[in-house]
């Protein structure tokens, strides 16, 4: 007797091009995506001389080093970064998505927006946040320049063993005002940042049953944050319905092959997981992180950590440093959080729906501190805008930006100051990441809103219900 | 790529947790071309104040470090974004071995392709060896990849033990050999045609 197979497993034996007796398979990559960090990648391959494996399975756009304001003056070094990617678009052969294309947007946007994602594929980006693809039922996967190199050289990857697995179910309704985003971040505090490490996550249960293309895509997105390889949820009809007439994917007959297909790539009832977690809806409430690593992430009505009540010695002073890094002390209320700048974007959070939520908590209010919210595509903004969504915000104070990945990465020339505390939609709240000493913590769009219009962290639930 | 047997080096030890790749190398410096160099990059900003003027107090700054090629670090080493570069920094900045209890899964990958060894020893062996090289600044540790060995610290009379470490054997038998798997793979292109021509019938909508 055998075990039924997971989704993982259906879809890496399917693309399983050869074994080694030693466990290590070579891979096949159904679709690739560039983006303009990735010309390290395309010199590695006109240094040995070689061509594109396959030009129709790669697609580019711009997002890492664009500039996110109309007026923005782009530093040469930048400027160059994205004409290096037009150009190898060009020389390879690539659909490309460049700046002023309506098109064009963070890779893990456009991805989804375009069709180019779809269930059962392995994907592959030099972008650790490859993982968000996972929510359609695509294995994919974040890799290093090396390797996209190998990628479009060969449209393989070497896989030196079979990933662990573990499925993370989550049963119930979320309450009013919790989002995707506070699912992942709860998941992470649970975990911690290497709770995943060399696993496939499989996100099931009637949570994710119930979610949007766009949630599950948020929640996706975070697994590498738990340390994950990739993070997928079983495609179903909620996918099916998101992906039909979208340009990249298939039209017609195919369609139905295609969906035919995909039904059959759920998780067998029996499938063995290597490990599994387990949590309750209705006890994940509105998140934000008070420290330097996404596992800090605590309730809002929670309390910031005493070191001093922590036994692990490397633990206690990796709090204190974070402590020290944040200007916080042990014991401050998570809502006393005060809140300099706001920052609603990024591959995590920056889709129509996160627009919408965010939008809907400031409306007819007015935002304390500076806030940006930035389009995850060119369409994104494009719907926003035929909604109204930015009248709303830039009435409320908001600058509503281009599209790009802007304040999350922090190498576009979008940065928070130094010492300023940001609340932000982004995945990574490191030391540093979004500009030298700025002080990030990780929520949902609509927390993020709320943070705005309060200057210190504050439960949105409490401004849903018509609060100050 | 430079084929990795044996290192011999001086061992520095960084007691952090989940230390991510934006540590090692901060993103504003990713557009720098590759032969540029990298090492003088390495963790900048935890050695370096605002200004940019150099931050006493950095492990690898102690003068007994100088000329390391063995880091020995905490749980989660090289977590977060992809950027190869990380790698680039330290093998730039002379390390060929990186020891921690568990690693970032793309950092892992990325070292291989760059002559770089991450290895897995148990967490409670990694506080052991930085206890160890903090008593003893400058002690070295011996690396041998075809046996899985870490020897050491040696030159001292503390912590001394032989550990075997795993590694996958296709990354093994790359290292060893600084084969170009770019090369190594495009011996298997009859493989590869034959795949693609049954996905291509199989998924014509791709």
């Amino acid at each position: 007797m055998t075990a039924g197979r997971s989704l993982f497993d259906k879809i890496w034996q399917r693309h399983a091009i050869l074994t080694r007796p030693d466990g290590a398979v070579l891979l096949h990559v159904g679709r690739h995506l560039v983006h303009d960090g990735s010309r390290a990648a395309f010199r590695q391959l006109a240094e040995r001389g070689l061509t594109l494996h396959s030009p129709s399975r790669t697609f580019a756009t711009a997002d890492h080093y664009v500039p996110t304001a109309p007026t923005a003056e782009v530093a040469p070094h930048r400027q160059e970064m994205i004409a290096a990617l037009a150009a190898h678009a060009a020389t390879h052969g690539i659909a490309c998505f460049a700046p002023g294309d309506p098109r064009q947007g963070i890779v893990h946007v456009v991805g989804p927006e375009q069709g180019i994602t779809l269930p059962g594929l392995v994907m592959v980006c030099g972008d650790s946040h490859t993982a968000s693809h996972g929510a359609l039922g695509a294995l994919a996967f974040g890799i290093g320049a090396s390797e996209v190199a190998h990628v479009l050289a060969t449209q393989t990857l070497w896989q030196s063993r079979r990933p662990g697995s573990m499925r993370i179910t989550v049963e119930g309704r979320l309450g009013n005002g919790v989002a995707p985003k506070d699912v992942v971040l709860a998941i992470i505090a649970r975990i911690g940042a290497a709770g995943g490490t060399g696993r496939v996550i499989e996100y099931a249960g009637s949570t994710f049953r119930a979610m949007s293309i766009e949630g599950r895509l948020t929640v996706c997105n975070m697994s590498i944050e738990a340390g994950a390889r990739a993070g997928m949820v079983a495609p179903d009809d909620t996918t099916f319905a998101y992906l039909a007439g979208r340009p990249f994917a298939p039209q017609g007959a195919a369609w139905e092959r295609a969906v035919a297909y995909w039904r059959t790539l759920p998780s067998d009832a029996d499938a063995a997981f290597d490990a599994d977690v387990t949590l309750d809806a209705a006890a994940i409430v509105p998140m934000a992180t008070w420290g330097t690593s996404p596992e800090s992430a605590l309730p809002v009505d929670g309390r910031i950590p005493d070191p001093d009540r922590e036994p692990d010695a490397d633990r206690r002073q990796a709090m204190r440093r974070a402590l020290d890094y944040m200007d916080l002390r042990p014991g401050t209320p998570v809502d006393a959080i005060p809140i300099d700048r706001v920052f609603i974007g990024s591959c995590t959070n920056a889709r129509i729906e996160d627009i919408r939520a965010a939008a809907r908590v400031v409306a007819g209010r007015r935002v304390r501190v500076p806030a940006w919210v930035v389009p995850g595509s060119g369409l994104v903004k494009r719907q926003a805008e035929a909604e109204g969504l930015d009248r709303v915000l830039t009435a409320a104070g908001l600058e509503w930006r281009d599209p790009g990945c802007s304040m999350c990465v922090g190498m576009n020339g979008d940065v928070v100051p130094p010492g300023a505390h940001c609340a932000s939609t982004s995945n990574r709240n490191f030391v540093g990441r979004q500009g030298p000493g700025a002080r990030t913590h990780l929520m949902s769009p609509a927390m993020a809103a709320a943070a705005a219009l309060t200057g210190h962290i504050t439960d949105v639930r409490t401004m849903l219900a018509g609060g100050a | 790529m430079q084929p990795f047997t044996t290192v011999d080096g001086k061992a520095v030890a960084l007691d952090m947790p989940n230390v991510d790749t934006d540590q090692i190398i901060p993103a504003r410096f990713l557009w720098r071309p590759r032969g540029d160099g990298y090492g003088g990059l390495l963790f900048h900003d935890l050695r370096h104040d605002a200004g940019g003027a150099p931050k006493p107090g950095f492990p690898l700054d102690a003068p007994a470090a100088e000329g390391a090629a063995v880091l020995v670090a905490e749980r989660n080493f090289g977590c977060g974004s992809s950027r190869e570069h990380a790698v680039w920094a330290l093998a730039d900045a002379g390390m060929r071995v990186v020891i921690a209890p568990s690693f970032g899964d793309i950092f892992y990958s990325n070292c291989f392709k760059n002559g770089l060894l991450p290895i897995v020893l148990p967490e409670a062996r990694c506080a052991e060896l930085r206890a160890a090289l903090a008593r003893n600044p400058g002690a070295r540790l011996i690396v041998d990849l075809a046996e899985q060995t870490v020897t050491g610290p040696v030159g001292v009379n503390d912590g001394f033990a032989i550990d075997r470490f795993p590694v996958d054997p296709l990354r093994r038998e790359l290292l060893l050999a600084g084969e170009d798997e770019i090369g190594f793979t495009r011996r298997h292109e009859a493989a590869i045609a034959a795949f693609e021509a049954d996905y291509a019938a199989a998924m014509p909508w791709l």
